[in-house]
């Protein structure tokens, strides 16, 4: 029998501070035993427990991408007790990995079809992940679309990937701020629901879209994926509940009969229809 | 199926050769109350009792137990990896628990043991423990285990049910198990082929003394938002004090919370009992929480035993009816009157 709760040994290899206000530090870990990166085989969408030993454990989506090996990246915002422990970390720091945990968003279903991305602030981790997966596969989907907003230029995620996101023709970025008065910024400026109204592509039974972001940017632009007409079971959410064991057996995460932590973190609007609304 | 009969003298020696090989747990009294402790050399189980207070769960699941060591100190080599604590899973039995209780372990197996992922500690303490039932003869005015799928004399989940009559017991051996700790503590002697009527006489006897009952056969094929959103959580969680008194004694009670406590260099990863009840149970690193009102909390702890169980697993309701919550809840909150509100077919409950 093997022992859920134990993670993998993993080495800090790189810290990237994200955004300007410096809450968000991407961390790339390699694993100290390269079996147990075999072992790790995920998906995009799905999270891991990272841990630390005096500390405890935090669950966090996986932003690195399958199709990128020798390293898992996650991009964390400092919040309470194990994540401003993470946040003053160094570079060949030890600590844990738990995972992957969670299902992932349903490629299998998605495959041949049109992809929407809308992510707010920094939800945009396992987003990412999906978008380096499908530009990596790219011949697996017709249109990707990705709407990606912040609240200024400088709390954006990825900026180097945005940019060159960009520059393709094979993917089509709606950037945009919240506000900024920066006279260079060449992106669109508004809330991420103004901008899905405007530039995502009116829903058919081909096309699905992926939401994650605050509560309130998906109170938001659900109303206006239902005016593009996507049906619920067409529109993909990712869920966070608190989080103890990762594997469906400690009952923190709950909703109703299901557990975020196994039976999601995605669930499709229309299974969130006929599920209480504790999350 | 075998009988033994085992009387008072056997009984003693009996324990006492099975304490030479495996640790024996028994009900003692503890103060006012009975709780299952490890008993002593020589000492035997005191069977004068209806049921413990606390639920004898923690014998398979501490309410506090380590899960790893780890060191900080950066002049070892392993300094922040986890390791497996070390643990003591030798054979342990546990004398005179009540079919209910041990039906519940078979119903939070569902929890610990799933085709994903297995509850090592959990399970390998499950395995290493011997279950012997003690029937109870006189149920408490306040337990209604015959409408949870067990009963005074119910068998699940047990090795070996030892039946009281007058000065000796009627010892049911049903697995094994069973059959190897008869062995080793000799006792052998068959009872009459008239037994297991006896049995069967003084079990309908003491299903006859059950008092209290619920119905729980419409929960199933209601809708569980149907229910959720019924108009009676408001008036069902208004006294609650939300000192999870009863999620701690309930032996069908399962969630944990996990912690690290380090002193010096040194700590543990140990896993504690938590409760639904407590509002930092849901609490979000943002402050948000999805059950931040007492409402919704009452009406978790009661839609996870009465109906999300039911649908998840689609083996009966999470309670075994043993009764410790209606018994001890300080406000007099009653799982027999909700199930009740919960079960009731018409769309408008009239208020009781
Ligand atoms: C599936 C999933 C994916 C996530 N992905 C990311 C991500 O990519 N980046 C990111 O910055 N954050 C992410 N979060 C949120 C992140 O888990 C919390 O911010 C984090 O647990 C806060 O822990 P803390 O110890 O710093 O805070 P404290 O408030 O001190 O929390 C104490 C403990 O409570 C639990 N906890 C508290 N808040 C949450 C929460 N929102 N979700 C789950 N458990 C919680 C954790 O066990 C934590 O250790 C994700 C959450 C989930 C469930
Ligand atoms: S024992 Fe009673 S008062 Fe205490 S949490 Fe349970 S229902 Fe509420
Ligand atoms: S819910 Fe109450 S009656 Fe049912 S098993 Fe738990 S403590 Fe016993
Ligand atoms: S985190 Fe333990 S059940 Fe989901």
């Amino acid at each position: 029998m093997q022992n859920p709760y134990l993670p993998y040994p993993v080495r800090i290899s790189e810290i990237i501070t994200e955004t300007e206000d410096r809450n968000l530090k991407t961390f790339k870990y390699v694993f100290i035993d390269p079996e147990d990166e075999e072992k790790f085989d995920y998906q995009a969408g799905q999270f891991a427990e990272l841990s630390i030993a005096g500390k405890g454990e935090i669950p966090i989506g996986i932003a690195s991408s399958p199709v990128e090996k020798g390293f898992l990246k996650f991009t964390v915002n400092k919040v309470g007790l194990v994540s401003t422990h993470l946040h003053n970390m160094k570079v060949g720091d030890v600590m844990g990995i738990r995972g992957p945990l969670g299902n992932w968003y349903p490629w299998d279903i998605m495959e041949g079809k049109n992809v929407v991305i809308i992510g707010g602030g920094f939800a945009f981790t396992t987003l990412r992940s999906s978008i380096v997966y499908m530009l990596a596969n790219r011949d697996r989907f017709k249109e990707i679309h990705v709407i990606y907003g912040a609240r200024t230029p400088g709390m954006l995620l990825y900026v180097d990937e945005l940019k060159e996101w960009e520059k393709r023709d094979d993917i089509h970025m709606h950037i945009t701020v919240d506000a900024t008065d920066d006279p260079d910024w060449k992106y669109n400026k508004g809330f991420v629901p103004t901008i899905t109204d405007q530039k995502a592509p009116p829903g058919t039974d081909d096309t699905y879209a992926i939401i994650c972001g605050p509560p309130i940017m998906i109170k938001f632009t659900q109303p206006v994926l239902e005016k593009l007409d996507y049906a619920h079971d067409h529109i993909i959410m990712s869920l966070e509940n608190r989080m103890k064991c990762g594997i469906g057996i400690c009952g923190h995460c709950n909703i109703g009969r299901h557990f975020v932590c196994k039976d999601g973190p995605v669930f499709t609007l229309n299974q969130l229809n006929n599920m209480p609304k504790e999350y | 199926m075998k009988v033994l009969k085992i009387n008072k003298d056997d009984w003693a020696n009996g324990l006492k050769k099975l304490g030479e090989s495996c640790r024996l747990l028994g009900p003692l009294k503890d103060g006012e109350f009975h709780n299952f402790k490890e008993l002593g050399q020589g000492e035997l189980p005191d069977f004068n009792f209806r049921n413990t207070r606390l639920s004898p769960k923690s014998i398979v699941y501490p309410q506090s137990e380590k899960m790893f060591d780890y060191t900080l100190d950066q002049n070892d080599p392993n300094h922040n990896i986890l390791k497996e604590a070390e643990k003591d899973y030798s054979p342990q039995v546990v004398l005179g628990i009540r079919p209910c209780d041990a039906k519940a372990l078979s119903l939070v197996k569902l929890n610990f043991d799933t085709p994903e992922y297995q509850d090592t500690y959990w399970l390998k303490r499950f395995e290493s423990t011997t279950l012997v039932g003690l029937a109870c003869h006189n149920p408490c005015s306040n337990c209604f285990c015959t409408s949870t799928g067990t009963g005074p004399f119910h068998p699940e989940a047990l090795d070996m049910l030892l039946v009281e009559d007058n000065d000796q017991f009627l010892a049911q051996i049903l697995t094994e198990k069973g059959e190897a700790i008869a062995k080793t503590a000799g006792w052998s002697t068959e009872a009459g082929s008239d037994a297991p009527a006896q049995i069967t006489a003084m079990k309908e006897a003491a299903e006859g003394r059950m008092t209290s009952f619920i119905s729980a056969e419409n929960l199933k094929n209601k809708s569980a938002m149907e229910i959720y959103e019924d108009p009676y959580w408001e008036d069902v969680s208004f006294s609650c004090i939300n000192c999870g008194t009863c999620t701690y004694l309930c032996p069908t009670c399962w969630c944990f919370d996990v912690q690290d406590e380090t002193c010096g260099n040194c700590g543990i990863r140990m896993r504690n009992w938590d409760s639904c009840m407590y509002p930092l149970f849901s609490l979000h690193g943002s402050g948000h929480n999805p059950r931040g009102q007492k409402l919704q909390r009452v009406r978790q702890r009661f839609m996870h035993k009465l109906k999300y169980f039911l649908d998840k697993y689609d083996e009966g309701i999470q309670c075994v009816g043993c009764g410790r919550c209606v018994r001890y809840c300080p406000v007099n909150i009653d799982i027999r009157r909700v199930c009740e509100l919960m079960n009731r077919s018409e769309a408008c409950p009239v208020t009781i």
